[in-house]
């Protein structure tokens, strides 16, 4: 199979602003012409825009705003992990050789239809995310005896990792008593242990090895990719293992032929302080039941390796952008060009994004 | 809308059974999703577990499980503090742009 890489990307700062899509993706589009040398409209063979925006037609506007006259162009939809399932799409574009060039922009705006399945009648009258997240997380507290404190941790962390990102929706810096003492979700969540949604758009051009070196001195490859989808409804899940997840990444890892222990650096879907706990254990970064124990160590000794842009929980949670913007941090701590954010000696990164309540997951290995 | 729906209207939580492989189909549909034949509209039971719960404001709501392979969410009653693997009795169905179940706590 050819080698496929990340050539170069851009994105917007996540925040509460209610911004027409197509300006996001337009923006997020304009910063990878004004940073990746040698790139014309001419050689994008693709426009894929991955978002949950009911807007029709987005990738044949992003192409003619940008000037550029695709061969295949269209919009990929999969919740909350509409941006890696883009990116998988364009990969087999470029792999099966259809296309050398592919653009993939992902955006969504505050308030967009896709936090809410309403297919999913088994949820009943409870069909937000916090409930879902309110049953992983009672359920991990009986099976683990998690503590309160120990899920406000992955929170103060990826708060603290976010002030780094200039892109992130949140610059706070809320220590674990503030995390543990604000307003009250459930019983089982506070407003602080939740992703927010909001308005942002990330972009990645992927390229061939043919071309890619035309565009960067510092290849990023997407050397593994797993992507598993268990069911649509919630309530099939196992509450304290999320499945897919490791369906996703023994098929990732097996690809890319890559140990658990040999990730560096990992984006994690921190939809809720649970699913990290439960993500770092179901992706074999962590033994199982030491999640608390792994992810406090990190917060003491301000270890970046998980989440260094401040996962979905510290940078905001635009869905159709999220994965995307996952990859362009691993991308970036690849290149050693993370800036304050930077994890030394950083090769090979690992991104994970679900979708639904982890009935689907998606995990991706990259490697400089 | 479908006859799960429709059933939910007037207050009956009806699930749907295949009727070559004996599948409970769920969510519930007029195709099996094992073997792929038609299936037929029951009742589900009445009694079912708590999975696990929480509480919002002062309403308790969790997962409970009516049948094997069959758990829906909604919203628990009772004197009691729920505890997982309590039994619950469904008091009350309905359906209001959304499905409202409610389950009432039956034992300790």
């Amino acid at each position: 199979m050819k080698k496929i890489g990340v050539a170069g990307y851009g994105s917007t700062r996540f925040s509460k602003n209610d911004i027409p899509i197509e300006e996001l993706l337009l923006e997020s589009t304009k910063q990878v012409f004004q940073t990746t040398p040698n790139l014309s409209q001419d050689l994008i063979d693709g426009v894929l825009v991955s978002t949950n925006d009911n807007s029709k037609y987005l990738s044949a506007i992003l192409s003619e705003l940008t000037g550029i006259k695709p061969k295949i162009s269209h919009t990929i939809e999969h919740l909350c992990s509409s941006g890696t399932n883009a990116v998988i799409s364009a990969f087999s574009y470029i792999a099966s050789g259809l296309a050398d060039v592919i653009l993939v922009t992902g955006g969504d705006v505050i308030g967009n239809p896709g936090q809410v399945l309403e297919w999913d009648k088994s949820r009943g009258q409870f069909n937000h995310p916090i409930y879902w997240g309110s049953m992983f997380t009672k359920a991990h507290k009986r099976k683990f005896s998690t503590t309160e404190e120990e899920l406000a941790i992955v929170s103060a962390k990826n708060h603290r990792q976010a002030i780094d990102n200039p892109n992130s929706y949140s610059h706070e810096p809320y220590t674990i008593s503030q995390i543990m003492n604000s307003k009250i979700i459930t019983d089982d969540l506070r407003i602080l242990d939740c992703s927010y949604p909001c308005s942002g758009s990330a972009s990645i051009l992927l390229a061939s090895e043919d071309i890619l070196k035309k565009f960067t001195d510092t290849p990023v490859w997407i050397s593994g990719i797993g992507q598993k989808t268990n069911s649509a409804s919630f309530t099939k899940n196992d509450l304290t293992t999320l499945s897919s997840t490791v369906s996703a990444s023994n098929d990732a890892y097996s690809m890319s032929n890559t140990n658990p222990n040999e990730i560096d650096v990992a984006e994690i879907h921190d939809a809720f302080s649970v699913c990290e706990l439960m993500a770092v254990e179901d992706l074999g970064l962590t033994k199982k039941i030491r999640a608390s124990e792994f992810v406090r160590n990190l917060f003491n000794t301000e270890n970046r390796k998980i989440n260094p842009r401040g996962g979905l929980i510290g940078a905001g949670h635009p869905l159709g952008a999220t994965g995307i913007s996952q990859i362009i941090e691993i991308t970036q701590q690849l290149q050693n060009n993370a800036q304050k954010r930077q994890i030394t000696n950083a090769h090979k990164g690992l991104v994970h994004n679900m979708s639904a309540a982890a009935t689907s997951s998606t995990v991706l290995i990259l490697e400089s | 809308m479908n006859k799960f729906e429709n059933e939910l209207k007037v207050g009956n939580f009806v699930i749907s059974q295949c009727t070559t492989c004996n599948q409970v189909v769920w969510p519930a549909s007029d195709f099996c999703n094992i073997c792929h034949n038609n299936t037929i509209w029951r009742n589900a039971n009445n009694i079912g577990k708590i999975i696990e719960f929480s509480k919002k404001n002062n309403d308790y709501f969790g997962l409970v499980e009516v049948e094997k392979n069959l758990r829906i969410m909604g919203k628990i009653i009772g004197n009691k503090i729920p505890k997982a693997e309590q039994k619950v009795e469904l008091k009350n169905c309905s359906y209001n742009k959304t499905p409202e179940f409610i389950f009432e706590i039956i034992s300790n």
